[in-house]
């Protein structure tokens, strides 16, 4: 997938400026930048959720996953009917069913889990459910939204190893949105340093990460949290 | 989960009053129907007798049998208005969701205008227009309820429609109508039934202002209103043939109201009330350790209902020292914070053996004392700044109020302090008002405000979480140097063991309401003894970690705070446990250097 001289306006505010950047199949990119930086914004142009101009080449059946699992799964709906909002055809009661049971193992949930409802799951298992949902409209693109950033460390992991086995299981092409540049280095096959709407930086993660062009890569790279220093000298 | 009444009295009254109307409605009528027909010419326009309590009319047909066979009317009457106003509404409230661009603004205008205009007016117009008699008028207050409806339904609606779940629904190409009736309806229901349960009271009584108006019910027919407008006539001569009615529609409308009300409040709601309740006394602290800036010995939160978010937690933080408190959400880190700074929000109960800062008990320090010697940053800065004032003024009040400083001297020394954690142009900021400045200049400003006064000790609960990493580390750097200059000692909470790693001296990790292990952090990386703070590391991701390894994870989850059993609360997602750790819960113990943990399996 292309995404080409994309450009999203709020108004006079230009949120995204001339963005170009390619999904090669069967990969993750990995998007990285501060806050306001216009990944989200690129995020939804991506997606078909807001305006833009420019063209996006190759992809026809975009699906996104959200940052926070408590406000993306409908409360009145059970797990089992929110997936199969996604699951395409027409396909009987029994055949619902079974595609449903199958997505929720496609992201290591149990079957059971279809009858509940969002309230009983932990942030994790809404997360994965979430994604099972945008899998049964079998995308030819994930864009996942900082969709850890609202998780505990401890199911974190979780999640971003799921991301890796869709990749490398479903061939799934992504697009990995994280303000953590720990969390897109680990996932990303490909990582683009987003600034002020631009792109300003891209490359293999190995070199983005291992010798960084830009300044602004730089300063990112310093700012990863690490376990063992930094601020205490 | 359904929502459940409170008994308050209020409540209760709504409900009772409510039930005797419903009472009245269905045998009023049968018990009393012919005595209110009974005309009687000797006993024309009476007042109050032993044979009729309140009076007769012209025709000599007893009042207080026509109330109350006139009960099952009139909140028949106003049923309906409800129904044909709540439909509209909603309908014309929905409508605007599924319709195409232009014809729905058309609506929305449309709505906009209605509510705007008085709805008695639009009630009378209606009724006017629509012929006397209780058709016209139900069909009037219907018309004057339904633009509130229209309005209820697009906010929510339109609150519902901006939803992640129903961007995701679009994206995967579910129908508009789908949309509506699959995610809009019922997650606007409950509110929309519970306007309706109010509006029965404001129907009632409008209806009966319809039928005192003589715009309503016309004879032969009668309902409260009418028989209010017959006795009003007489209200000079026998103002008691007056009561009954007024009574009556009072109390209806009292009725639905409170319950309406009582309704609404229970689905807001979210943590129950109940009975008071102390957490248990822990056992004796030992002697206090007079170096410490903070102390605290068994401290324990509780809430009605046996859940304990914090049990038995130790801790002791030194001048100058930062300690961090680590754990996943719900394990007790910010109820810890706020029992230290005497914010556990009702109904909660803190217990302690000792709690002290600086030396003296928290319970014996004043406001002002506590305040002056406890700063707080929280992750949400727009919790400790006022939306409405000026940051320089904000800070400058904290040193009028705890310290008794002048005016001006106040705001020079926010100025001063707006400098010292690195604002780039501090006199400009002061002047600003908190929305003007970005998330981690706000967080800047609240330290700042901490500052004004010498706090002793600083509690930051997540201050960077809603920060970008870039921002984050500047706000660290800050806390260290604050901690650095002062000698304040700092209380560092964050989920993120990295965060906490980088700043901290001393790491405490918290697991369902208990600290599992505390260490210096020059051991953390390597020598963690407990399993869940070996997860917690194993599971962060770092520029480091081997890309083709799956990353660790801890299966399950942390249990509730009313769930934790006798066991260690960890068992169940421990690799290592055995048949003893469901059993009985391992002590918090001494380990390694400067180290405690609690865990069985810790040789
Ligand atoms: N609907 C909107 N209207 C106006 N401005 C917006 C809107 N959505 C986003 N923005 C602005 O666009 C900029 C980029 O935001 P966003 O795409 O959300 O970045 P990120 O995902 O990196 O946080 C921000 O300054 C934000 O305030
Ligand atoms: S006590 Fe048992 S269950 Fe708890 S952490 Fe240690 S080994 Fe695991
Ligand atoms: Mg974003």
């Amino acid at each position: 997938m292309i995404i080409e001289d994309l450009t999203v306006r709020f108004g006079a505010f230009t949120a995204v400026d001339r963005v170009t950047l390619e999904i090669p199949p069967g990969r993750i990119v990995g998007l990285v930048g501060e806050s306001g930086s216009g990944k989200s914004s690129l995020a939804r142009a991506v997606s078909g959720l807001v305006p833009y101009t420019g063209r996006i080449d190759g992809a026809h059946n975009v699906q996104m996953v959200f940052q926070d699992p408590y406000a993306s799964l409908d409360p009145r709906m059970t797990v089992g009917d929110s997936v199969a909002e996604g699951v395409r055809g027409r396909r009987d009661r029994a055949g619902r069913r079974a595609e449903v049971d199958r997505l929720l193992g496609l992201v290591s949930l149990p079957a059971d889990l279809a009858g509940r409802y969002p309230r009983e799951l932990s942030g994790g298992q809404r997360q994965r459910v979430a994604v099972a949902r945008a899998l049964g409209a079998a995308p030819d693109l994930l864009v996942a939204d900082e969709i850890t950033s609202a998780l505990d460390v401890s199911v974190q992991g979780a999640v971003l190893n799921l991301v890796r086995s869709l990749r490398d299981e479903l061939g799934l092409s992504m697009l990995f949105i994280s303000h953590n540049l720990a969390v897109v280095r680990y996932v990303s096959d490909v990582v683009a340093v987003m600034h002020q709407g631009r792109v300003v930086e891209a490359g293999p993660t190995g070199q983005v990460v291992g010798e960084p062009a830009h300044d602004y890569t730089r300063a990112l790279l310093e700012a990863v949290p690490r376990l063992t220093g930094g601020l205490r000298e | 989960m359904k929502p459940r009444l409170p008994r308050t009295p209020a409540a209760v009254a709504g409900a009772a009053l409510v039930a005797a109307m419903v009472v009245l409605a269905v045998i009023g009528p049968p018990i009393w129907g012919a005595t209110a027909e009974r005309i009687d010419a000797a006993a024309i326009l009476q007042g109050t007798s032993t044979a009729h309590p309140l009076g007769t009319d012209s025709l000599g047909r007893d009042l207080l049998a026509r109330v109350l066979v006139a009960g099952r009317f009139s909140l028949a009457l106003a049923l309906a208005a409800t129904l044909i106003g709540g439909l509209a509404g909603i309908v014309l409230g929905a409508l605007p969701s599924v319709l195409p661009g232009r014809a729905a603004r058309l609506i929305t205008g449309a709505v906009n205008a209605l509510v705007a205009f008085p709805g008695l007016l639009l009630a009378m117009f209606t009724a006017v227009v629509s012929g006397l008699g209780a058709r016209g008028a139900v069909l009037g207050i219907g018309v004057a309820i339904a633009p509130g409806f229209a309005r209820l339904t697009q906010t929510l609606a339109a609150t519902v429609a901006g939803s992640d779940y129903v961007s995701a629904a679009r994206m995967l190409g579910v129908s508009r109508r789908r949309v509506l009736t699959g995610h809009v309806l019922p997650n606007i229901a409950e509110p929309l039934i519970l306007q309706l349960t109010q509006s029965l009271g404001g129907a009632l009584l409008g209806l009966a202002g319809m039928s005192f108006l003589g715009l309503g019910v016309q004879p032969p027919s009668f309902d409260w209103g009418r028989l209010l407008f017959d006795g009003f006539a007489r209200i000079y001569v026998t103002p008691e043939v007056a009561l009954g009615p007024a009574a009556a529609i009072a109390l209806a409308g009292i009725g639905f109201n409170l319950l309406g009300d009582a309704m609404a409040k229970a689905a807001a709601r979210t943590a129950p009330a109940g009975k008071k309740r102390t957490a248990a006394v822990p056992p004796d602290p030992g002697e206090p350790d007079p170096g410490a800036v903070l102390e605290v010995r068994g401290l324990s939160v509780a809430f009605p209902g046996g859940a304990t978010p914090v049990r038995e937690l130790s801790l002791t933080i030194a001048p100058g020292e930062i300690v961090g408190l680590v754990g996943e959400s719900g394990s007790g880190k910010s109820l810890t914070a706020a029992a230290i700074g005497g914010l556990v929000p009702y109904p909660g109960t803190v217990g302690y053996g000792r709690l002290l800062l600086g030396g003296r008990d928290v319970a014996t320090l004043s406001g002002k004392e506590l305040g002056t010697a406890l700063a707080m940053v929280f992750q949400d800065p727009m919790a400790s700044l006022n939306p409405a004032l000026r940051v320089g003024g904000q800070l400058a009040e904290v040193a009028i109020v705890h310290q008794g400083a002048g005016r001006a001297e106040a705001n020079r020394r926010a100025v001063d302090r707006l400098g010292h954690v690195h604002l780039p142009d501090p006199a400009a900021t002061a002047r600003q008002h908190p929305h003007e400045l970005s998330g981690g200049m706000r967080q800047r400003a609240v330290i700042a405000m901490g500052l004004m006064a010498t706090p002793r000790l600083i509690i930051a609960d997540e201050p960077t979480t809603a920060l970008d990493v870039t921002v984050q580390r500047q706000i660290l750097r800050l806390l260290r140097e604050v901690t650095e200059e002062t000698g304040a000692a700092a209380l560092f909470i964050s989920h993120d063991i990295a965060v906490v790693g980088g700043l901290c001296d001393r790491v405490m990790v918290m697991y369902a309401g208990r600290v599992v292990e505390e260490l210096p952090v020059a051991r953390l990386a390597a020598e963690a003894a407990h399993p869940y703070t070996r997860a917690l590391i194993a599971s962060l991701p770092d520029m480091d970690t081997d890309r083709d390894r799956p990353l660790a994870s801890i299966p399950g989850r942390q249990p509730a705070p009313s769930d934790v059993g006798p066991g260690c609360a960890f068992a169940d997602r421990c690799a290592l446990a055995t048949a003893r750790c469901a059993a009985e819960r391992p002590p918090l113990i001494s380990y390694g250097e400067a180290g405690r943990v609690a865990c069985w399996e810790v040789k």
